[in-house]
């Protein structure tokens, strides 16, 4: 059972607000202090990739994000409604970005929390994508 | 919105100070200030990310977009910044071989391109 859901508009200002709660909820939870930045980080990318892929379809639903502890394990999963992006290898998307194009593909946020996190399952079905991202936990929970 | 731009010129070089978050949210209003200091004539840019608290890949774009623009001039893009937690993300996208990356304002000041 989730510990914490969040529904957010796909909008680009509610990424901070979601950052946010992945540190605190994280925190909450008992995750190791070295992670926090990490967690950050990777929930900051997952779901400003959700809000990129939707946007660039039109979808309006909402993103959402669920916080669990369960078994020793903070898991994260953002769920959204979007069309899921090529798979890219993150060598090839830094060739492109060395080539200079401008910007950098949306498949570069993936890349880069497959980068940042060891635990990571990505489902995609014709309804949208699923990221989830687990980091162990140090210390019993004290907030189950 | 939580970003904080400030720009002054040392010589020829001009240093953008940022500071706060660079994010999906923020990163537009970096990007444009990188556009108007290049359509103004500043091709050898120096963005110090030494007060920057957070910086995801939206970020990184920009600054790959800012160091296109300046190599359009055979210009340059450096950077500066010491955080581990900020470098970090530049390792794992392997930007560090695409960005030269200083350990203050006046070593970026000082290379020479």
């Amino acid at each position: 059972m989730p510990t914490v859901e969040l529904r957010f508009s796909a909008v680009p200002a509610h990424v901070r607000t979601a950052r946010l709660i992945a540190s605190t909820v994280g925190r909450r939870s008992g995750l190791d202090e070295s992670l926090v930045d990490e967690v950050r980080l990777a929930v900051g990318e997952a779901c400003a990739r959700a809000v990129g892929v939707q946007q660039a379809h039109g979808v309006t639903e909402e993103v959402v994000v669920t916080f669990a502890d369960d078994e020793g394990t903070f898991a994260v999963t953002v769920a959204d409604h979007g069309q899921a992006e090529a798979e890219a290898d993150l060598a090839d998307l830094i060739d492109a970005a060395a080539g200079l194009d401008g910007t950098l593909p949306i498949g570069f946020g993936l890349a880069v929390i497959a980068g940042l996190v060891d635990d990571l399952e990505v489902t995609s079905n014709g309804d949208g994508t699923v990221v989830r991202m687990c980091w162990p936990l140090l210390v019993p929970s004290s907030s189950s | 919105m939580d970003l904080s731009l400030e720009t002054r010129t040392e010589g020829d070089r001009t240093i953008v100070v940022v500071g706060g978050e660079i994010d999906v949210y923020t990163a537009p209003k970096l990007r444009e200030q990188l556009i108007d200091l290049v359509s103004s004539g500043a091709y050898h840019l120096v963005v110090d990310m030494e007060n920057v608290d957070f910086l995801d890949s939206t970020g990184l774009g920009v600054l790959v977009g800012g160091l296109k623009r300046v190599r359009a001039h055979e210009g340059s893009l450096r950077l500066v910044c010491t955080q581990e937690r900020i470098l970090k993300i530049f390792r794992i996208t392997g930007l560090t071989k695409v960005f030269p990356i200083h350990a203050s304002v006046d070593e970026a000041v000082a290379a020479t391109e």
